[in-house]
């Protein structure tokens, strides 16, 4: 919190010339207020099977669970978001969590980018969502499923958010080129743990898109992420550290299409992601002073692909198939540890998804989703059905693509 | 790792290894801006539009060939009044080009030089998806069109001075066409004042305004939000009592309310382009969107209601 209060506050003394914000009827909301929107994020789970969600081959990171069962309200959102003057734009997202009853409020986002950087250059510092990846920098409530996908959830915690600086330059071309990376401090799985000083993890990522005919475009991606993590604790509970270095490579593409472009009764967004992650270093499984320590070399890979057809005005339907493959080298698989599922590698955890929804309007939204999760070790299934429910209350969201 | 590096450094070539054009890229975010700035600019401007006719402006997303055609943008020509607030805003932010931000010197409003109509008093989003600074559809209005050719010819001529006079020339060329137009469709459409007429969505305040139309009900309950079974069954009462005498409707909107409508009654329904390329042959061309516009009126009204027969 206090780096970035600095990083804000070394932007602001950059800027110089501080200007009076200009006049803006387009982007801004008219007057000198921040633009201020609340997300209203609540579900319905329901869960076959009430087994611990672990998933063979993989130590999953923090916030991983799926949603409680039963009735929850997640995560609610405040997002606060103005130009600073003719130079900076400051983002900040506040969530508000419920953890085992008590009321969690974390920053989730809170970043300035610079709005007026010459030669198509855009640089952001302070805690964002990476633009890795498709689905990364989209927020929870943006996403098509209630859940992430399982490579985001095995190889990401989630979402991959971090507190650091990202450089972004976007090519004087008809084809969209983009081209980045970002410096980060190493806070975030898969980096993590102790003596975090410096940039201990680092992005890059590339960027390809345009139009297929009136009706269809299309962006792909190619990306890479190199961390490193110290006594990097695992899940909530288990007492399990990592020590080593995590690499992830990664693929994306999503194709959107509407007949003339027109999305308003029929679209179709179809999407897929891979990446590879390599870890090695060495994990310790430490319960309560009986600790055993292996040697760790990893090879991790995870796949999904999704497509969303809106077939009736406000109506969507969706299907999901995601897939996760492991080939860890564990030197020493001790019986009943975190190790022995770490080694635990034969397995090729799956997950069939499809859901419904329906908006009322662009700021609300109404979703049943059935999942038939085949993640957990010794192929053991569950079937999960939820309903969800997003609203957006305040000023009007984004379309992002 | 270092293949990775490679491929990252030969699409940084891929980027860098294009021609720049003489001409003056304007990007329009809507078709009319882009007609307009064709017949304004000629062979100076090289225009790229947004969007067309057929999409719903108010449901676009920032792809990524607005932001590259944004990135290369040296005139940005907009509604403005909150019309492109979904998009606009996003594809700032990714479009990383400051010569188009709000204010500078690349950023043309054209709300800004019209009278702004159904302003609400307050705004709450109960009401629908409204506009606080009023309807931003402007261009159904060809007076405005003429107020807005003016400031664009001089923000033309003020960003590529060395063609000022050919701005200024083809200014005055348009001006005396388009005003002669305006006074031909008037006089054609006065037949048209104080028909009562039901639209599909609240798109039409300021051609109404121009012709004298008086608009009884919309087909969407509220703007923005789709029309339900209960809505159409109460308006389908209040149309068997009043005299109302057509539909009027735009390319890229829902037809299904539309033919509901139409199979109950014998009012018949009125598509108009709504902006140019809305119907086959106003592509670009502004004068073209009129003619056809107060052509596909009148035949609208020529219908008597008795016959039924929706076009």
């Amino acid at each position: 919190m206090q780096r970035m209060l600095l990083a804000s506050l070394a932007g602001s003394l950059l800027g110089i010339t501080a200007q009076p914000a200009l006049a803006q009827t387009q982007t801004g909301s008219g007057n000198f207020n921040p633009k201020i929107s609340l997300i209203l994020d609540g579900k319905y789970a329901h869960y076959s099977n009430d087994t611990e969600a672990e998933i063979p081959g993989f130590l999953l990171g923090p916030e991983t669970e799926p949603p409680a069962s039963g009735f929850s309200i997640g995560e609610s959102e405040l997002v606060i978001e103005s130009n600073i003057d003719d130079q900076f734009h400051g983002w900040m997202t506040i969530a508000l969590e419920n953890e085992d009853g008590e009321t969690v409020v974390a920053v989730e986002e809170a970043y300035v980018d610079t709005l007026a950087l010459p030669y198509g250059l855009a640089a952001k510092f302070g805690r964002f969502y990476s633009d890795i990846g498709y689905l990364n920098r989209h927020h929870p409530h943006a996403w098509d499923f209630v859940d992430a996908p399982l490579v985001y959830r095995s190889l990401l915690a989630g979402q991959l958010g971090d507190d650091g600086v990202q450089l972004r330059w976007l090519a004087p071309t008809d084809l969209f080129v983009e081209i980045g990376g970002e410096a980060l401090r190493g806070a975030a799985y898969p980096a993590g743990g102790d003596n975090r000083s410096g940039i201990e993890a680092w992005t890059a990522f590339t960027h390809v898109g345009g139009d297929i005919g009136s009706g269809g475009s299309w962006r792909a991606g190619l990306w890479h992420y190199a961390g490193t993590a110290e006594d990097r604790r695992s899940g909530e509970d288990i007492e399990t550290g990592f020590t080593g270095d995590s690499r992830i490579t990664g693929i994306d593409f999503v194709y959107k299409w509407a007949p003339n472009g027109n999305p308003l009764v029929h679209n179709l967004v179809i999407q897929a992601e891979a990446m590879r992650r390599s870890e090695n270093g060495t994990v310790v499984h430490d319960p309560d002073g009986g600790a055993v320590a292996s040697r760790y070399d990893g090879d991790q890979v995870g796949w999904y692909v999704q497509g969303v057809y809106q077939f009736m005005r406000r109506w969507r339907a969706g299907l999901r198939y995601d897939r996760l493959g492991a080939s860890n080298d564990v030197a020493n698989p001790a019986a009943d540890t975190t190790l022995a599922l770490l080694a635990d590698d034969g397995d090729a955890p799956q997950r069939y998804s499809a859901m419904v929804d329906f908006s009322n309007s662009e700021f609300s939204r109404l979703r049943l989703q059935y999942n038939r999760d085949e993640s957990r070790p010794d192929g053991q299934s569950d079937d999960q059905i939820y309903l969800q429910y997003i609203f957006s209350l305040g000023s009007h969201p984004a379309h992002q693509f | 790792m270092n293949r990775l590096i490679t491929l990252f450094l030969s699409v940084l070539a891929l980027g860098v290894a294009q021609p720049a054009s003489a001409a003056l890229k304007v990007f329009a975010c809507e078709a009319e801006w882009a007609a307009l700035a064709h017949a304004l600019g000629g062979d100076d401007v090289d225009v790229y539009s947004a969007t067309t006719a057929l999409q719903d402006v108010h449901k676009i997303q920032a792809r990524p060939s607005l932001i590259a055609r944004y990135r290369k943008a040296d005139l940005l020509v907009c509604t403005g009044a909150e019309l492109e607030i979904g998009w606009l805003p996003a594809l700032a932010r990714k479009g990383n080009n400051p010569d188009l931000n709000p204010g500078a010197r690349g950023y043309f409003e054209a709300s800004r030089y019209v009278t702004m109509l159904d302003v609400p008093a307050s705004v709450d989003r109960s009401q629908g998806d409204v506009h606080p600074y009023g309807n931003p559809h402007i261009q159904t209005d060809p007076r405005n069109i003429a107020r807005i050719a003016g400031p664009l010819a001089d923000k033309l001529a003020e960003l590529d001075p060395a063609h000022a006079s050919a701005y200024a020339q083809r200014y005055a060329d348009f001006a005396t066409r388009w005003t002669a137009a305006v006074s031909r469709w008037t006089e054609a459409a006065a037949p048209l004042k104080g028909i009562q007429v039901i639209s599909a969505h609240k798109a039409w305040t300021y051609l109404y305004d121009w012709l004298g139309l008086d608009e009884v009900a919309s087909l969407e309950p509220k703007p923005g939000i789709p029309p339900s079974g209960a809505h159409l069954q109460a308006l389908l009462e209040q149309v068997r009592q009043q005299p109302v005498r057509m539909i009027v409707y735009a390319a890229y909107q829902d037809p299904r309310p539309i033919e509901w409508m139409t199979q109950r009654t014998d009012i018949p329904a009125v598509k108009l382009p709504f902006s140019p390329g809305g119907i086959e042959g106003t592509e670009d061309d502004l004068f073209a969107t009129f003619d056809v516009t107060i052509r596909n009126l009148l035949a609208g009204l020529a219908q008597e209601p008795d016959q039924g027969a929706a076009p």
